[in-house]
């Protein structure tokens, strides 16, 4: 093996400041697509299994609709088909204010926000329909058994899911690199093109991405146990077994 | 209070209620009960719109189930409902769980409400209760707060639908204690229920079904001692036989 490691590439020149751009411009698009994702997911996966018929069919064409086109797909889409079709003015505006941070936006949080969308409606079907009826049988309207028993106990029980969800949106946001967002993995593809050195650049977003993910994973598994729900399967009560 | 006219009601082909005519005064406690899939649930579940009916017309207090301006909600206030399976809200207190209505939907002060759900919880005999989580209580403890989460909304006709069903022997009478209670404040009640001694001693009256048909209907002492059908009296006679 010829290859001489030379780690010094990521703290000499601008390295370090395109790292720290990098992961500042993963977090930014993540957070403002996972915004996007979560609240197109929670309110489509409810209105998917609620009985009024046209809303239903509508939420259902969105997740079929939005899930079964590739990510990549839909960057090109929406960074590279859709603008032409929006009013000069706007267009203007889009092109001076980041148009491919928004594009990127808008791809991660509707492909998303139709997968959150089944982990939704996984975790709202699997609450018995009875309960429903107690609720709506005291008087509360559907929206209000929704809003303050459905759905508060169904978030309680896809934080796991969601948490896989919102892992994959993040590394996933990677992908926007392709219409020339910034972000983590390109600036890792940049150090490496002026640096030759692959390998070292390459580890470097490896590690920013796993410290990032493992951060949120333990955070939500805090959550998890915070939220759990008195009586349910939870991880305090595997003892009894 | 609740009229039925002859109401009809399908599962797709299922024929579940047959031309069912039955009429509950105020103040009246009617135990309905018959064998598995007679349609007994299903009957009193149409009296708060749970289920909707394809012919025939029902009215309760006053206004028809049909009405175009008929809003199911407004009625519910009015109409309580007890559960087989309980069905408390698992992420809420005993205290949560009972005002949680009264506050979002008739918009009671917090303060107010927690009061109503302490003299509620003194009613059904379990005071100590308000700070605990459904999941650390007895089946018979969450039905009675079952029971004062239905009544934290004042309503004039309560609904019984196999209360005791899903609970160890020793809780039924602990639950049927409270039902009692309430049918002696003179609370409208529909009941349905396999319990034969409390209808016998808290009914008004009994009504027998059977393949969605109302059979027999009539008061506990005639229906018990002296059924008229051979369907009510093969019934009984495997039920209180032992």
């Amino acid at each position: 093996m010829t290859y001489n490691f030379d780690w010094s590439v990521l703290w000499r020149g601008q390295s370090g400041l395109w790292l720290l751009q990098g992961l500042v411009t993963t977090i930014e698009i993540s957070v403002v697509a996972w915004v996007v994702a979560f609240t197109l997911g929670i309110f489509s996966g409810a209105v998917r299994t609620v009985s009024i018929t046209p809303l239903r069919w509508l939420a259902s064409f969105y997740v079929e609709f939005f899930r079964n086109v590739p990510l990549l797909v839909w960057m090109f889409f929406w960074y590279f088909a859709v603008p032409p079709l929006l009013p000069q003015p706007l267009q203007d505006w889009l092109f001076d204010h980041g148009a491919e941070f928004w594009a990127g936006v808008v791809a991660l949080g509707v492909y998303h926000g139709a997968r959150f969308s089944e982990v939704m409606r996984s975790g709202i079907q699997s609450i018995p329909k009875t309960l429903f009826e107690a609720a709506v049988s005291t008087g509360l309207t559907m929206a209000q058994a929704y809003r303050l028993i459905i759905i508060p106990i169904a978030l309680r029980l896809i934080i796991p899911p969601a948490t896989n969800e919102s892992l994959n949106l993040i590394k996933n946001s990677s992908v926007a690199l392709t219409i020339g967002v910034a972000e983590l993995t390109f600036q890792t593809r940049q150090i490496e093109t002026y640096t030759a050195k692959a390998f070292e650049a390459l580890t470097a977003g490896t590690l920013i991405y796993l410290v990032l993910c493992l951060a949120i994973a333990t955070t939500m598994s805090q959550l998890e146990k915070r939220f759990a729900i008195p009586g349910m399967i939870t991880k305090r009560q595997t003892g009894e077994f | 209070m609740i009229e039925f006219r002859d109401v009809d009601k399908w599962f797709g082909s299922l024929h579940v209620l047959k031309r069912i005519n039955l009429k509950v005064s105020g103040g009246e406690v009617v135990v309905v009960c018959g064998p598995s899939g007679s349609g007994k649930s299903t009957l009193i579940r149409c009296v708060n719109r749970l289920e909707s009916i394809q012919s025939g017309e029902i009215i309760v207090d006053g206004q028809s189930l049909l009405d175009p301006k008929f809003d199911p909600s407004k009625l519910r206030t009015d109409v309580g409902m007890v559960f087989q399976s309980f069905n408390l809200y698992p992420h809420m207190t005993v205290l949560q769980n009972i005002t949680l209505a009264p506050t979002k939907v008739k918009g009671l002060a917090a303060g107010e409400a927690e009061k109503v759900a302490k003299e509620l919880l003194d009613r059904v005999g379990i005071p100590d209760k308000a700070g605990v989580y459904p999941a650390n209580l007895s089946g018979g403890q969450q039905q009675r707060v079952a029971i004062a989460r239905a009544l934290a909304m004042k309503p004039k006709i309560m609904l019984f639908d196999e209360p005791t069903s899903a609970l160890d022997p020793e809780m039924i009478n602990e639950v049927l204690e409270v039902m009692t209670d309430l049918a002696h404040d003179g609370m409208t009640m529909v009941v349905v229920t396999h319990e034969m001694g409390f209808a016998r001693r808290v009914a008004h009256r009994v009504v027998f079904m059977d393949e969605g048909q109302i059979i027999e209907e009539g008061k506990p002492e005639t229906f018990f001692g002296a059924p008229q059908s051979p369907r009510a009296q093969q019934f009984l006679g495997k039920i209180l036989s032992h």
